[in-house]
This record gives C-alpha cells, structure tokens and sequence, in this order.
C-alpha cells in the first residue's frame, strides 16, 4: 500500500510514516498541500492522509485539487480544532472520513483498511 | 388571597441595581402614580361636586323662602280682606241707616238677618251710645242696658272710629271676635255699633288656604295668644304657641326657628289696624325632602364614580408599573445574559487556544511515543524488556487522557456561537458528563448515561445544547451528597419530541421554591458564590431551541429537570 502524508508538522509526519512503515507500508511525506499535489502528479498515491490546517492553499483547497485530478484516491482528513464542520465539509467534498488530532495509528488504520475494502469493490 | 393579588414588583429587591436602586423603587413609583392621579382626577370631581351640592341647597332653600313668603302674602289679603269687608259691612250699615232705625230692635233683627246670609260669620249685633251703655242688642244673649263704658274697647273704638278685638271666648265658650265701629251723629253726639263675629268662617277659610300651602296657617295675636288651632303644634285656640313673637315687619317675612328639635320655616305678616299676626309654620324636613332625594343621588352618585375613578387609577398604575418592572427585568436579565455569555465566550475561546497548542506537541509526544511502542512490538530485540513496554503504556495513556481533554475542550469552545447542525443527543451528553468524570469518582457519584437507540441525529445548536446540560450537570452536582447518583435519561417522546431529564438523589427543591427556580438571581446557594443565572440562561436556551424544560422534585427524594426538544426546529410548538 501505497500512503502520502501530508502534514506541516514535520516531526508528527516523520513518526507517523515511520510508524506506518513498520507495518510494512510505503509511505511519502509533504509538509504543505502544493508539496503534497506536486506528489499525488508525479505518482499518485493509493491512499492519502491530509491535514485540514496547513500553511499555504490548505487542506481543503489541496482535497479539491486532488479529488479534481484523482477522484478515486481515498483521503482521509486530520483535524486540529475539535470541529466537525470542516470535516463534514471535506467529507462533501469528496474526501472518504475524518479523524480528530490526536489520532491513534490503530485507528487510522482501520480506517484505510475500509478505504481500501471500498477501493476493491 | 391578597398574596395572589399582589402584583409582582411589589417586593421586588433588585440584586443587581446597587446604588441605582432609588431610581427602580417601583413600589414608590406605584404610589406617586396612583396618588397624582387620583388627586388630579378627583379634585375637580370633588369640587363640583359640592359646588353643586351647595347651589342646589341654596335653590331649594330659596323656593322654600319665596314659596312660604308667597303664601304668607296672599293669605294676608286674604284675612285682611274677611276683616274689612266685615267692618264695611258695619260702617255701611251705620251709614246707611239713621240712628232711630239701628236702635230698633225689630230693624236691627232684619239687619243681623241680612248680614248672616249675605257675609255670613256675624253671631249678635248690638247698638252703643256715647255714654257706652248697650242700647239695643239683637243676638242669643240678652246683653240689653250693658255698660261698656269702662272698657278699654269702647275708648279705643272712641278715638280711632273702629276696633277689633282678639279672639275671645266670651258667653258662648265658642271663640269669636268683636268688631265695633263708630258712627258721629249731627252735634258731638255718636253712637258705637258692634258685632261679635264667629271664628268658624276664619277657621273654614283658613284651613282652605292651608291644603295650598303644605304646613298650617294660624293667626296669633301681639302677645303670642293662638286665635285659631294650631294642628301642627297641636295646639287650640286662645293658649300661647310654643314659638316667640316675630317682631313687627311692615311686609311679609320668613325666618327659621327650632322648636323642640324641629326646624320651622316660619313666615309671617302683621295684619295692620288689628291685633292680629298671620303665621304660617312650615316642617323644613318635610319641604326640603325633595332636595334630600337630590341629595342622596349626588352623594351617590360621588360615591359611585369615587370607586370607579380609584379602581381604574389602580388598575392602570399597577398594570403600567408592572410593565415598566417587567420590561427592566427583562433588561436587567439581557445584561447578565450577555455578560455571562461573553464570559463564557472568552473562556471558551482561552481554552480552545490553549488545547489547540498543546494538541500539536501532545499529537508529536503521542506519535514518538507510539513509535517506541512499535520498536517494541515489530523489533525482537527489544521484545525482551518488559519495563520499557510498561512504560511507554503509560505515556501512551497519558497523552490519551490529555488528548480526550482537549479534544472536549475544542468541540465545547467551537460551539459557542450559534449555529444549527446536526447533533447526537449521545455524544453531547457523553461530552459534558466527561467534565464532571473525576469529580464523581473522587465523591462516589453514581453517573448513569441512558439514550434510546431510536434518537436519530437532529439539528439543533451544540453549543447550546452542551451549555444547556452542563448548567444541569453542575446544579445537580453541586446538590447531590457524596455516594448520590445523578441519572440521565434521554427518550424519545414521539415523532417531534426528544426528552432528556437529569435526575439527581439531592435534597430536593421545597415547592415554594420549585416554580421560582428559573428566574434569574434565584439561588438558595449564594453564600456558596451562586449566582441564580445558571437555570434562568438554560431556560432561555432552552426556549431558543424550541424546546421546553421543567422542574419536578420529591424533598428529600431529589430532584427531575427535564429538557423536551423538537426534533425538528423549523416546526414550533406541538
Ligand atoms: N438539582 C437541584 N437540586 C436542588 N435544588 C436545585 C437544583 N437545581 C437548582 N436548584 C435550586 O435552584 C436554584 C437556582 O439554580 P441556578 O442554577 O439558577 O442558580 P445557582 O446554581 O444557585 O447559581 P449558579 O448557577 O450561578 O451557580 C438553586 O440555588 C437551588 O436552590
Ligand atoms: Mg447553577
């Protein structure tokens, strides 16, 4: 499986791409949505992890550009600020769920799991 | 029963005016509304009241005053006239016959004769000559040869040509009077003819004129003595009337005595050339009745309008000051409200600034910490150490507690301005009980979280809700004794209703008190720094979102507080 994080807390993606690797999963970092774009153009992803609250375009600008080009990567939303507004909002706009900061790795991924039971079919 | 009418403001003490309170004495401000007003309407009431009151004494006085003295004047003429004519009679007589033909006892019979039948009153005719002995008589007594010269009359009737006596009883017992007139024959001779003249013709005439009149007409002599019957002093002829002697007028006139607790308009005329009085005595109580009647329906009618004037006075100036208190209670309470509001706003945004920067580090310390956990768990190497694991759990665990409580902090502080959106009833409760967890832990309070499976997702505003519970909550807490339970349910009612109740093993709230607990500066926890804002906010919340909420309670038992909300706000009431 193939996973692009995008995040602008390097330490917070580091950990958790390392963390992802060990159960043996290919994992890609960005620190900001264009890094992130430029990624999703050069080898889409299967699956992507994305950041509501970013330095730059944002989180929300950055789904709509991938949904725009790739509608059929699965991205899960992170959000910081304890609103569900923002992740209702990203979940119209496409995106497969979203997670509350902090998140927990089992958590996160059962929801790919899901994503890509879904993807399958 | 007078509590019930008691309007509200009456005992109103303001717990927030401070020193501004003179300016919100609605009690005071009942009285001078009510007094100014009453005092403006009534007094040109009363004023014209009596102005009228005195006008139209003074009109039935003076009809009494000209009615009387009308009376008095024409049965003066009337008497007056009897007199005269009668006296004319006489002096035609005397003139008209010599004075052979008078003192001829058979032409004096024919004259007597004709006087009966043509005026009538006269009972006996008699003839006198100078030297006042008794010539002839014609009458029922045999007066012949009497000698009258010593008598006052005869001189009198010597000197002024005429007299007439007072009433007297003389022979017969029956009262009558004298006329004598004088007749001057060629030379200093004169003869005096005289006549007794019954009373029955006065008294006839008299009381003829009395049924005219309304009280009795009587004539008195100068010294008071009754010449005729007085029946409204119950009195008869020749005894003395219980009134004094007017003193002598030259016209008609009325004046008012008491007598024997009765007042009597009294009218009055001097009958000239005789002893006579003429009197008419009127009751004061009898004519003024007519005025009394007016009197009564003026008093009445003051009366009437008196209470009306006071009723409306009252009724307007306890409605109007009402509505002035109601409205500076309700200013009042939109000034705490927006205080409070403001406050916890601030809190809120202070806590969702602080959670939000410890959620970045706490998101790092739980990822690094996660990582080592998954060294542990993926790497045989350190498989071995079971210390390190175990501490590492902790850390992990740790940072989920800190995680839990900033994640409740953001989603409670996201919520205060007010927005509808879908909302689980579960997960809001779940949210606000999470505050109180410790707190019921460390006081062994039982916390039960019931939800129907059949409460679908609704929109309604979360911050409101999540306040609204948590006001709730705190009361319920701040009330259950340690090893309490706090129970809340939430149920769906029917197709539009959710209803969520708190139930707390608290002391319960006294009746008198229950329907008082929603108004704002209500508390019985004041020296406990509460405010009495808590469950007058929830109620307007409460009401904004449609919905209602009320209070039951068992003393000792504890009590119920129910929120009922729509499950569809666009829709109001049921
Ligand atoms: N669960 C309860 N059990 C018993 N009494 C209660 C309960 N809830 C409210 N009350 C009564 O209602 C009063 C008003 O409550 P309210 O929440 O408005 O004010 P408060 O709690 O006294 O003050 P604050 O909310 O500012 O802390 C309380 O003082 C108390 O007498
Ligand atoms: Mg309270």
């Amino acid at each position: 499986m193939n996973v692009l994080l995008v995040d602008d807390e390097v330490e917070f993606v580091t950990t958790l791409a390392e963390r992802l690797e060990i159960r043996g999963m290919t994992v890609r970092t960005a620190g900001d949505g264009e890094a992130g774009l430029a990624m999703v153009a050069d080898d889409p992803p299967d699956f992507m992890v994305l950041d509501l609250m970013m330095p730059g375009i944002g989180g929300l600008e950055t789904l709509k550009r991938v949904k725009a080009s790739h509608p059929d990567i699965p991205v899960i939303l992170l959000t910081g600020r304890g609103s569900t507004k923002e992740g209702i909002e990203g979940m119209r706009l496409g995106a497969f769920d979203y997670m509350m900061k902090p998140i927990d790795i089992d958590q996160l991924l059962k929801k790919l799991e899901e994503a890509a039971e879904l993807k399958k079919d | 029963m007078l509590n019930k009418l008691k309007p509200a403001f009456w005992d109103h003490e303001d717990a927030a005016a401070g020193h501004y309170r003179r300016l919100f004495d609605f009690r005071s401000l009942w009285f001078q509304a009510v007094a100014l007003t009453t005092f403006v309407v009534l007094l040109p009431l009363i004023f014209i009241t009596i102005a009228e009151y005195t006008v139209t004494r003074k009109a039935a006085e003076d009809e009494i005053l000209l009615r009387t003295s009308r009376f008095v004047s024409n049965t003066r003429r009337t008497v007056a006239f009897f007199l005269e004519e009668r006296r004319f009679a006489l002096e035609f007589i005397v003139r008209d016959n010599r004075y052979d033909a008078v003192s001829d006892p058979e032409r004096l019979a024919v004259i007597l004769d004709n006087l009966k039948r043509g005026l009538g009153g006269f009972s006996d005719l008699g003839v006198i000559d100078a030297s006042g002995r008794q010539q002839t008589y014609v009458g029922p007594h045999n007066l012949e040869g009497k000698d009258y010269s010593g008598q006052d009359w005869f001189r009198e009737v010597m000197e002024k040509g005429y007299y007439i006596s007072d009433v007297f009883m003389g022979y017969r017992q029956t009262p009558h009077l004298v006329i004598a007139v004088r007749h001057n024959l060629p030379g200093d001779r004169f003869y005096v003819l005289r006549a007794s003249v019954d009373l029955e013709r006065f008294k006839r005439l008299l009381s003829q004129l009395e049924i005219l009149g309304g009280g009795s007409a009587i004539i008195i002599n100068r010294e008071g003595i009754l010449q005729t019957p007085c029946d409204q002093c119950g009195k008869s002829a020749l005894e003395k009337v219980p009134f004094s002697v007017p003193e002598f007028a030259p016209h008609t006139r009325v004046l008012e005595e008491s007598v024997a607790g009765e007042t009597l308009v009294i009218g009055y005329a001097y009958l000239i050339d005789t002893p006579f009085i003429l009197v008419a005595i009127k009751d004061k109580e009898a004519l003024m009745q007519p005025w009394y009647h007016t009197r009564r329906q003026i008093i009445g009618f003051l009366g009437l309008s008196v209470f009306f004037i006071l009723a409306v006075v009252v009724g307007m100036a306890t409605y109007l000051v009402n509505n002035i208190y109601m409205a500076d209670r309700r200013r009042v309470m939109a000034l705490h409200e927006v205080e409070y509001s403001n406050k916890m706003a601030s809190i809120g945004r202070m806590a969702a600034g602080v959670a939000h920067e410890i959620n970045n580090p706490l998101q790092i310390i739980y990822e690094k910490a996660g990582l080592i956990k998954d060294f542990f768990t993926f790497k045989p190497e350190y498989k071995d150490d079971p210390r390190l694991l175990e501490l590492v759990g902790s850390i992990l665990t740790s940072v989920e507690r800190c995680g839990a409580i900033t994640k409740r902090v953001l989603s409670f502080a996201r919520h205060q301005e007010s927005a509808l959106e879908p909302v689980r009833i579960k997960r809001i409760l779940g949210d606000v009980l999470g505050f109180v967890d410790k707190e019921a832990a460390y006081r062994s309070i039982t916390v039960t979280l019931d939800v129907d499976d059949d409460i679908p997702d609704f929109l309604s505003d979360r911050g409101k809700l999540q306040q609204i519970f948590l006001n709730l909550t705190n009361n319920a807490f701040s009330f259950i004794m340690e090893g309490g339970a706090l129970t809340v349910k939430a149920e769906r009612k029917n197709k539009r209703w959710v209803a969520v109740s708190f139930a707390d093993t608290g002391p319960g709230i006294p009746a008198k008190n229950l329907e008082r607990v929603f108004e704002p500066f209500f508390t019985t926890r004041s020296t406990k720094g509460g405010t009495g804002l808590g469950l007058s906010i929830t109620y307007h919340l409460v009401q904004e979102l449609g919905g209602k909420i009320k209070a039951e309670s068992e003393l000792g038992k504890g009590s119920t507080f129910i929120v009922t909300l729509p499950l569809d706000p666009g829709k109001k009431e049921a």
